[in-house]
Order: structure tokens, then sequence, then C-alpha cells
């Protein structure tokens, strides 16, 4: 556990660094598309004399400067296949970040969408030594957390206090300061694969780049398309991708489950392909234009043009209905949506006070998703976009953003973590140092 | 069937990308963009004048574009104009100002000019300039003589201040003016005039003023009577000389000297034959005789 403690706590670090010296890249590195965003933190006092304006959770400390997206080579389900590939498709977004922003950037954030993220609910109690709740107390009763055994080659993403209990009083946000006897923490811990992060890791910095914080796409996608009282209250969120869906639940603003399926809107293109025998390229521009979910009698009557060009007429000159289309990606779409119910089930989702749940991502765009979705997921469906933050260019504020955005805010005010928290004073190695002296004390 | 054309990897190469990173820091961006102009000039300028032969040929340039300006027409001088001299005196300034006219006015000292003018003894003050069109302009104001000094080295004119304007050939030659001698006079021509001045009454008689051991003035009048005048407040002692003239006649009589070194108490010589003569009337009056 202390390794991770370094170097998260290392990467906490770099990200303060990056605030001070006031520019951080976000980097999204997706199946389908690589974002590239360059913030530059003004500080949080620009807006104090405007009437009106909070903090806003750190959304008015920060303004995008440069933004570009590249398509995304070398990754498959949210995970890095082709380094080289994926090297380079890094290189370009970046590139054309900076050269937007026109300022040189050496410290990202990156969100990882594959590498199958799986939760863990932890909880721990101690009693106090003293009445009153200290930091040190909240650093110890998170130490004192028995960690699951999460399997070799995995390692942990997030690890967010979610609840405080203080004797009989649960549900408490911040329990320092309160009296008690006894202090009970529920936790959220999330794994994914070593090896993957170690591959993003090792992609960014053969771009020169320092990595200032890694957060799973999941959780930032829901943190940017949820609203406020959705969090407070309960909500799942979808983050459909292009190589895997992600799904976070929240309540109480901290997420307590988060999981991914390793299906997207690249499998949906990829049976296009194979249906109507065509490019993947000519599959995803007939997706993106023609594609449905919801057949009715007009699409029957709608024909597309497959093309083609292989000079052969017949071939080049296929059409087909958007009926015929939508009967492709239907069945995908469902087999994706459907294995999101079984993990939402898995979670227990149907007991949270609330159930609403937000599509967003790149795949959410289809037209009719929201309604195939409200049947097998439930009633509460709704498709989220981002937030709007400052200074975002038109072209990257749609649904497909979600997760780079949610980095941003991310960044910008991120959540208290574990390794926020100082480790507990038996873990350093003062304590030999205290034996070292007792010892003295004893035969001198 | 349409050629195959590769397509172009939209990504920068590992040089590019690092390049443009580079390009984008601050500090390499202000040091290409000033420093290295900058550089390349000094560079370029210290390999230019490494050379000897070229620096010269380049102090010889600027020398020339100097030259080729500073010759122009509307800088030179042509001639020099001397107001307020008399003929010797502005032959003596032709003399000590050597120029050759033309000359450029940019190679005239003027104040140099002027302080070499004023070291001449005949010329009080002098003022220079360059009027338009060319003519070196010399204002001068000379010294008027005051004064004649007789001192070891002959005869010399002093003006009112004891400043030497010109030696004297003969006293004959300035007779309008008043004498003095002896070492140190010319130092104290101001109390000389001042004495003088107060020694009109007698001026028919004055034949001058002699310096006595470089402290204390003499009277001399004719029939080689003199007055000896003390070294405080002498002018004084001679309005006391006159006043008794003016009452008695005195100096009319047979004296050789009036002693007035002593204020409290003057002091007459009187010529031996005058004494004898006292003597002997004294006998008579005394109705005494020897004879």
């Amino acid at each position: 556990m202390t390794d991770l403690y370094q170097s998260q706590r290392a990467m906490r670090r770099m990200r303060r660094q990056a605030m001070d010296r006031g520019v951080v890249a976000i980097l999204d590195v997706g199946t389908s598309k690589i974002a590239c965003l360059v913030l530059r933190f003004d500080g949080a006092d620009r807006f104090r004399d405007a009437e009106g304006i909070g903090a806003m959770a750190g959304q008015s400390s920060f303004r995008v400067i440069g933004a570009a997206t590249t398509r995304s080579r070398g990754v498959r389900f949210g995970e890095i296949d082709a380094m080289g590939e994926t090297e380079r498709a890094i290189r370009t977004a970046v590139q054309a970040a900076q050269k937007m922003a026109n300022v040189r950037v050496d410290h990202v954030i990156a969100c990882l969408s594959g590498a199958q993220p799986r939760s863990y609910g932890l909880d721990g109690a101690i009693d106090l030594t003293e009445t009153v709740v200290s930091e040190h107390d909240v650093a110890h009763v998170m130490a004192s957390c028995d960690v699951p055994d999460f399997g070799e080659g995995r390692e942990v993403l997030h690890a967010q206090p979610v609840n405080f209990a203080l004797d009989h009083r649960s549900g408490l946000i911040d329990p320092r300061g309160q009296i008690g006897n006894r202090l009970a923490v529920d936790m959220h811990l999330l794994t994914v694969e070593a090896d993957v992060v170690q591959n993003l890791l090792y992609c960014i910095k053969r771009c020169d780049l320092e990595l200032a914080g890694l957060a799973s796409s999941a959780y930032v996608s829901a943190i940017s398309s949820l609203v406020e009282d959705e969090q407070e209250l309960g909500a799942a969120c979808i983050d459909m991708g292009g190589g895997s869906t992600g799904l976070s639940i929240f309540i109480k603003k901290h997420m307590i489950f988060s999981d991914s399926v390793r299906m997207g809107g690249d499998h949906v293109t990829q049976d296009i392909s194979k249906g109507l025998q065509v490019s993947l390229a000519t599959a995803e521009r007939i997706k993106t234009f023609y594609g449905g979910v919801v057949a009715t009698g007009m699409d029957d009557r709608e024909m597309i043009e497959v093309g083609g060009d292989t000079g052969d007429y017949e071939h080049d000159r296929r059409t087909v209905s958007r009926a015929e289309l939508i009967g492709i990606m239907r069945p995908r779409v469902e087999e994706i949506l459907e294995e999101l119910r079984v993990r939402l089930d898995a979670a227990g989702f149907e007991h949270l006070p609330s159930q609403q749940i937000v599509l967003t991502g790149g795949g959410s765009q289809i037209p009719g998703l929201d309604g195939l979705a409200s049947r097998i997921l439930g009633q509460q469906v709704r498709l989220g976009r981002p937030l709007r933050v400052q200074g975002l260019p038109q072209a990257a504020t749609g649904a497909a953003f979600a997760s780079s955005v949610g980095l941003c805010l991310f960044a910008a005010h991120p959540q208290d973590e574990w390794w926020d928290f100082d480790i507990p004073a038996e873990r350093y190695p003062a304590r030999s140092l205290k034996r070292a002296v007792k010892w003295f004390k004893d035969n001198w | 069937m349409q050629p195959v054309i590769p397509r172009r990897d939209p990504a920068p190469s590992r040089v590019a990308y690092r390049l443009n990173r580079l390009w984008l820091t601050p500090l390499f961006r202000a040091l290409l963009r000033t420093g290295l102009p900058v550089f390349c000039v000094l560079f370029g300028a210290g390999w230019y004048l490494a050379d000897q032969d070229r620096r010269d040929d380049l102090g010889l340039a600027v020398a020339d574009l100097r030259r080729s300006i500073e010759e122009r027409p509307e800088f030179m001088v042509k001639l020099m104009a001397i107001d307020g001299g008399s003929a010797e005196v502005a032959e003596d300034i032709r003399e000590v100002l050597p120029m050759d006219f033309p000359i450029s006015s940019f190679d005239l000292n003027l104040e140099e000019m002027r302080a070499t003018v004023a070291e001449l003894d005949a010329v009080a003050s002098a003022d220079l300039r360059i009027r338009p069109g060319g003519v070196l302009q010399i204002a001068i104001k000379e010294r008027v003589p005051a004064i004649v000094w007789r001192g070891r080295d002959g005869l010399e004119l002093l003006d009112a201040l004891g400043h030497r304007v010109s030696p004297l050939g003969a006293r004959a030659e300035r007779a309008d003016l008043p004498l003095i001698a002896g070492d140190g006079a010319d130092r104290h021509v101001a109390q000389a005039m001042e004495l003088l001045a107060a020694a009109r009454p007698i001026e028919h008689r004055l034949r001058g003023l002699v310096r006595m051991g470089g402290r204390r003035w003499d009277v001399v009048l004719n029939r080689n009577q003199r007055i000896l005048l003390p070294e405080q407040d002498p002018v004084r002692a001679l309005l006391r000389v006159i006043a008794l003239n003016q009452a008695e006649d005195m100096l009319d009589r047979d004296l050789i000297a009036i002693d007035m070194r002593n204020r409290d108490r003057p002091t007459i010589r009187m010529a031996p034959q005058a004494v004898q003569e006292l003597r002997h009337i004294k006998t008579i009056e005394a109705g005494a005789s020897n004879e």
C-alpha cells in the first residue's frame, strides 16, 4: 500500500506544481478518438469581486485555451494495443492543442476507459483515543480498512472515503472536529489492470509529458454530465465510448460503484461493416449519418447509398434501406444495454432512492437510444451532455467529450482520496527512531 | 482503378514534436528571437573589426566623412576681425594666433584662443566669436596705461591695477603719466594712485613716488626734497604734510626731508646750509658772537 501512496502522492504533487505553473493538459485516450485540452489556471481569485459567482467547485478558476482531437489509433477496448501508433496519435493531439494554446504543456492528466475496473466497498473502524476526531484519526480509520485481495497485477485507481460514521450517526461527510468514541468509514476502491496503466504511462512518457493525475473515464464523465442533485440523490452515468462502455453510480456526490462493458460504438460499426460488406470507414460514416435504433415505416423507404470503390458497378451502386441499417445496429445496442442492466442489478442499483440513468459519450448520440434504453434500464433515462466550461470550443461540447470535460473538473477540484490524508504515524520510520531513543533511555 | 496514394501520417515525428515543444518554451523563444540576432550582429562586427587594416580603413573613412562635413563652405572661417585694439595690439594678436585662413570653425578652439589673447599684457579682456559669413570676430578691451614704473629692467607702463601694459623706451615718451620707482612698486599701484591723487596740490613739484624697502612710499619732490610716508595710512600722512604746506609753505623752505614715519612725531630734516644759517641767526639773536 505504501508505494501506492507514494505514486499517487507524487501525482498530486505534480498536479499542484502544474496548477502553480498555470498550464496543464487533459488527455482522453479513447478507442475512437484522442482528445487533448490545454487548461490555463488563473487562480480562483479572478471572479472574487464579481457578485453571485462562487468558487463553483473550481470551475471558474480555469479556462480551456487549446483543444484538439485526432482519430485514435492502436487503442482497443480503451486499452493501448499498439504503443507506437498510440504514441503518435497522442503526439498529434498534444501538438495541435499546444499550437492552438500557443504554450508548451509539460503536465498531463489522463483518463482511461478500459482496463477492467472493479469496485470494492471497504469499511474500517477505530476507537478514538481522544473524543474529538482529528485529521490524524481520519487517516487512521482509512488505514484500518481491510483491503481485499484484488489480485496480482491490479492497481488502485481511486480510493475515496464515501461515508463516515461516528458512533451511531452515519452519513457524515466530514467528521473532523466532531465528538465521539468510535469512527467508522466506508470507502470505495477502484482497481484496474496495472499493465494497461503502465502502457499508458509509457506512452505519455514517450511524448515528454509528465503525468499529473489519472482517473477512470466513467468517473470523470459522470462528474461532467450528472447534475448536482443527481449526484446527490443517486444516479448512474453510462459513458458509451468507442471500445468500451463505462458505468458509474453516484450517490451523495460520491462514486460508489464503477464498471465497464467491453463493447461500444466500434462494435456497432463493425457489425455494419460486416453486415453491409463495406469498409469500416464507410460503415462509420453510414452509422453517424443514418444510424438509429428505432425503425419506423418511413425508414423502409429511405435508401442509403452504400458506395464503394471496387470499380464493379453493381457493387459500388448498392443501396440499403435505413430499416436494414437499424436492424443491424439495434441488436448490438440492445446487447450493450442488457449487459449494463446486468451490471446495474449486480451493483444493487434498484435500491437507490433515485434511479436516474444518464447516457453520455459518443455512442449516446444514436437517435432513439433514450427510448430503447428506458425499455431496458428503467424509466428515468436521459441523455447527458457535459457541463459547459469556459473557453471550450463549440466542436468539443458534444456528448463525446464528456470525459474530457470531466477531467477538467477533476483537475480543478479533485475529490478527497485516501492518499490526500497523511500516512498514519506508525507507518513512518519515525517509530523505529522512537524505539531507538527508547532503547537508549532504557540501557544507558 | 485509382492510383493508390500512400496516406501521409498526420502525426508529427518525434523530432518535429520535440522541436515544436522547444519552440513553445518561452525562454528558448526569447533567446532565439533576441539573443541570436544580437549575437550575430556582435559577432559579425567583432569579426569585421578583428583585422587591423579594416579598422584603419574604417577610421579613415569616418575621418574623411567628418572632414568633408567640416570643410563645407558654411563652416569655414575666412578672416579675422579685431575690434577695439590699437594697431600694435592687433599685430600682437595676429602674432599669437597664427592661423592660415580659410580654416574650419570646427578646428577653432575659441576658449583656448580667448585665453591666449587675454594673456597678452596689453589686453584687458577679449571676446571671440564666429560671425556668420565666416569671420572670426575678436573684440578686445585694451589696458589703459596709468603709470610709469621705473624698475630694475627699465621703464614700464602699468595700468591702474598694476598690470604691465608695455615697456617704455624713455620717460619723455609718456611725460603725462606719473612715475613710480622701486622694487615691488608695481604691486602697489592702487595705493600709489591714491597717493598721487592726494598729492594733486603739490603736483607741480612732484617728481614721483619711490617704494622704499618694499614696504612704504617716499614722495620725491624737486629740489631734492622727500616726504617719507609711513607704512600705515600713508595718504593721511601726505594730506597732513600738504595741509602744513598750505598753511606754512613748508615745502618752499630749505628742507631735505619731511619724516612722517612716526605719526606722533613728524620730523623735518633741513639742508646743512639752512642748519648753519639757523644756528647763525640764533647766535645773533642771543647777542653772542665769538668774533
